[in-house]
């Protein structure tokens, strides 16, 4: 409800963002297209021709592309997995009373702020490093055998990077979902005679479903993106056990210069994520209305 | 100077006509009070007079010249908003001297005039204070200081009562009142409640579904309401409205009576009935009563009436104070 | 619930949250602690090295022979700068949506939304080229104005969700009181939606401090952030575990401060608003 002069000037206030951010998402993205349908290779001193749907067929028919796509997943699912329950566990506990509350809240949302490439590299040689790291010195106390993490299961290790970022994440969430809870409402339910354990799964778990729908549909768009992880670690490898759909997309444009299946592979996982937006968007634009 | 005169205005929200169309002249130094059920289109109305809203068609003259198009702050009103609306960031001197600081008055006049407006409103200990460290019935002095400063052609409230307690409401019904004694300025004000329009308004305009009821001054409107809509709405407790036999022996389609002008009696009357709950409010005592083909219907008699729940009891309206309302809701004279 | 709580298991949760915030905790704890070291003793076992003598010569290594102070500058130029430019960018979107709503309003933030959604590798081929044939290949103009797009989404949610809690009678009555649009923005809004600014500033600053695609992709040298100059420790023969210490305590801690000042803001901004 305002007046027209208002209403003026707030279109002009919106303008710069609105075409700014088309021109971000629009410009590029119709390049990219363009760009899947042509044989167009960097290193390769001829014009550039048409290809139709060459590059894709090339692109989804290639082992390595499926490969990727489970990588993709396992890394996604699996991080999911471990940050969502193991971020539910520490929100539970730290709703609890204890002394120090506030320091080990900032202690367990600490790895959120280190930077990817930090992490990973840390984790890589800190502790996984089979000769300096941390666990084979541990491994070698106990008279074990040192585990080379990144080179027998390297995947696993990626998975495991990635949630150790993204555990506070989930458990700040989570527990800023728990806190918001209606104290009236337990009240109430308690003065209905509901026990401790069906004020949980009728009260808090349907508090809680929200917060980790949130969780999940938020970090699927930032997990598969991960790129700085794979990139510092591992390279995509050993072979190809733990190149993502990204890692890839990189390799042909980027290391290939392969422009053209590079830019197919992105289109690839543009609908891909396109797919996981769509239930985000309709997840958060519902929250909207309240 | 504050007359304001709105001619054929209406606003609406895409479809849905909010004000059809209003005509209606406030005088210079007035004090009206727009009234009606929420929703009713009287916050509306007001806020066209304001401009925070543009009119759909029609135009508002202040003070002679067509305001239609102006901007609020070049209307020379002042407001109190119903949460008050003070910049939380600001202190309390800050808060009043926004106004002036924006048309231009250097700091020092415009100081004065805010510790003057404060010294009115007993807010001299609070100047520097945040509206935060507050309570709820010196924000509201706040908002008013903040309107006063501006020496405006005329006042607008909306609703700014509504979110204080009982007590401190009526302590600033007398307040206002007094503040409109003192400064003879034009003050339109919105309610829902019809004992702040009784108690305080030189002209009252009663509203329903952005049309205008009535206006008049508030015993005329006790006394002679226009249509049945304005008798139920105006006194409290409510009008007592019949229909049927009752009301067509007398000439009219619904008739009404004022519970203060129905008389009570163990033995005899026209309608006879069962005390469901007598309130008792110590000078008053208020029946509601079960009369058998009419419902329940309210009683107003004095403190000392020994009634209870379950007592037989006879009510008579007294002579001449029957309001009478033809097919079409308004009054027959 | 504090009332059936008992001191007993008060001590036992202590514990049991202690414990796990330290094993959470525990790597960064331990880079902090290997930076004080000299690359030989930092590959010992882990009691070795905390038995050997401290010395902050991993961090004046850093310094002196890979120049550290230039990739940091490079970091700050950086984050502050596309954030500070999608805050002069957003706020007058964010302002006019909130307060001047339409029926397109709630679809122009969605829409703002899904842009943030577009993974990168689908557009990195087009910048590529593009910041190669206009020359922002490893400059900060060019980072600079890539962060600046991928926070600007952020930027306008969060001082959205913000200015939505400011009450539209604030800014009516600063109108009344004769404010114009430019002195309405200045005096009431702007100190009003300061807190949320504040917030939404930090926020920003830690995301694109820490933005690890397009900067790995698009700077080499001159414009390498810190992310990109970490992740030169990727390769054997640069590694150096003392050093690496050094620079990624020097990298993250900063953030880890502005990080524990913005938890509550985290949650509100990385969920847009939809767990407060």
């Amino acid at each position: 409800m305002a007046t027209q002069h208002s209403r003026i000037a707030a279109r002009f206030m919106v303008a710069p963002s609105v075409v700014l951010l088309f021109l971000w998402m629009i410009v590029p993205l119709v390049t990219t297209i363009y760009f899947s349908f042509l044989d167009y290779k960097l290193l390769v001193p001829k014009p550039s021709t048409w290809a139709g749907f060459d590059n894709y067929y090339y692109f989804l028919t290639d082992r390595t592309f499926l490969a990727s796509i489970l990588h993709t997943l396992a890394i996604v699912l699996g991080v999911l997995f471990i940050t969502v329950v193991g971020g539910i566990l520490l929100a539970l506990l730290m709703n609890m009373p204890f002394w120090g509350q506030g320091i080990v809240r900032v202690l367990v949302i600490a790895p959120f702020f280190v930077m990817p490439t930090v992490s990973a590299l840390v984790w890589k040689n800190m502790f996984m490093n089979p000769v300096n790291g941390m666990f084979a010195h541990i491994a070698k106390g106990l008279g074990l055998q040192p585990f080379d993490f990144l080179s027998q299961a390297p995947l696993l290790s990626i998975i495991g990077i990635v949630a150790w970022q993204w555990l506070p994440f989930a458990t700040l969430i989570l527990l800023t979902s728990l806190q918001s809870l209606d104290g009236e409402q337990q009240e109430a339910a308690e003065m209905d005679g509901a026990s401790v354990l069906s004020r949980f799964f009728y009260l808090t778990v349907p508090h809680l479903t929200r917060a980790v729908t949130v969780v999940i549909l938020i970090q699927t768009i930032f997990l598969l993106a991960v790129f700085a992880e794979i990139f510092v670690t591992t390279s995509g490898g050993p072979g190809t056990a733990t190149t993502t759909i990204s890692y890839l997309v990189y390799i042909q444009s980027l290391v290939k210069y392969d422009v053209g299946a590079g830019s197919a592979g992105g289109i690839i996982a543009v609908i891909l994520a396109n797919i996981v937006a769509f239930f985000a968007m309709r997840m958060i634009g519902k929250n909207l209305d309240a | 100077m504050g007359k304001i005169v709105l001619k054929s205005v209406r606003k609406s929200f895409g479809d849905v006509h909010v004000i059809p169309s209003v005509d209606l002249t406030i005088e210079n130094g007035e004090f009206v009070v727009f009234v009606g059920p929420s929703g009713c289109g009287k916050s509306t109305l007001l806020r066209l007079i304001a401009g925070l809203e543009d009119t759909s068609s029609g135009t508002i003259e202040i003070d002679g010249k067509d305001a239609t198009a102006l901007p609020p702050a070049k209307r020379g009103l002042a407001m109190v908003f119903q949460s008050y609306a003070l910049y939380p960031h600001m202190t309390v001197r800050k808060n009043i001297m926004f106004p002036l600081k924006m048309a231009g008055m250097d700091i020092e006049a415009a100081t004065k005039k805010a510790d003057a407006a404060a010294k009115v409103l007993n807010l001299t200990s609070y100047m520097e204070r945040k509206p935060g460290q507050l309570s709820g019935g010196q924000r509201q002095r706040v908002a008013i200081g903040r309107a006063i400063v501006r020496e405006p052609a005329a006042f607008l409230f909306d609703e700014p009562l509504s979110n204080l307690d009982a007590a401190l409401r009526g302590n600033m019904r007398l307040e206002i009142t007094e503040l409109h004694h003192t400064l003879k300025t034009t003050m339109i004000y919105v309610t829902h409640d019809q004992v702040e329009a009784m108690t305080m308004a030189d002209k009252i305009v009663v509203l329903q579904a952005g049309n205008i009821e009535q206006v008049g001054s508030p015993l005329d409107l006790y006394n002679h309401p226009a249509n049945v809509f304005v008798a139920g709405f105006i006194g409290s407790p409510r009008m007592n409205l019949l229909t049927g036999a009752d009301a067509q022996a007398m000439g009219a389609t619904t008739i009404g009576v004022r519970p203060e002008h129905m008389d009570i009696s163990t033995s005899a009357g026209k309608w006879k009935g069962v005390v469901s709950v007598a309130e008792l409010l110590g000078s008053d005592t208020f029946l509601h009563v079960n009369v058998e083909g009419h419902g329940s219907m309210t009683v107003r008699a004095g403190g000392d009436v020994n009634l209870r729940h379950g007592d037989t009891v006879y009510l008579s309206p007294q002579d001449g104070k029957v309001h009478r309302f033809g097919a079409d809701g308004k009054a027959i004279a | 619930m504090a009332r059936s709580t008992t001191t007993n298991s008060k001590v036992i949760v202590t514990i049991g949250a202690w414990l796990v915030g330290f094993l959470i905790f525990f790597p960064i704890l331990w880079i902090f602690l290997m930076s004080f070291h000299t690359e030989g003793d930092a590959i010992k076992s882990p009691f070795a090295m905390l038995a050997s003598p401290w010395t902050t010569e991993a961090y004046q290594a850093v310094q002196t022979q890979n120049s550290y102070g230039k990739f940091f500058m490079n970091s700050v130029v950086i984050s502050v700068g596309s954030t500070v430019l999608a805050l002069i960018i957003g706020i007058p979107a964010a302002w006019s949506m909130a307060f001047v709503p339409g029926k397109k309003t709630k679809d122009l933030l969605m829409w703002m939304l899904s842009t943030k959604m577009m993974p990168a590798v689908g557009v990195l081929i087009p910048m590529y080229l593009g910041f190669k044939v206009t020359g922002l290949l490893d400059t900060r103009t060019g980072l600079v104005a890539i962060g600046t797009l991928i926070n600007l989404p952020i930027v306008i949610w969060m001082l959205y969700t913000y200015f939505k809690e400011i009450p539209g009678e604030i800014l009516e009555a600063a109108r009344m009181d004769g404010a114009s649009l430019t002195s309405e923005i200045i005096h009431v809004l702007t100190p009003m939606a300061l807190p949320g600014i504040a917030s939404t500033l930090l926020l920003n600053v830690i995301l694109s401090w820490n933005e690890a695609f397009w900067s790995l992709q698009l700077t080499t040298s001159d414009a390498a952030p810190l992310t990109q100059f970490i992740a030169s420790f990727s390769a054997p023969e640069g590694l150096f575990y003392a050093k690496l210490s050094a620079a990624s305590t020097m990298a993250i801690a900063p953030i880890l401060i502005m990080g524990w000042f913005s938890q509550k803001q985290l949650v509100r901004g990385l969920t847009f608003g939809a767990v407060k």
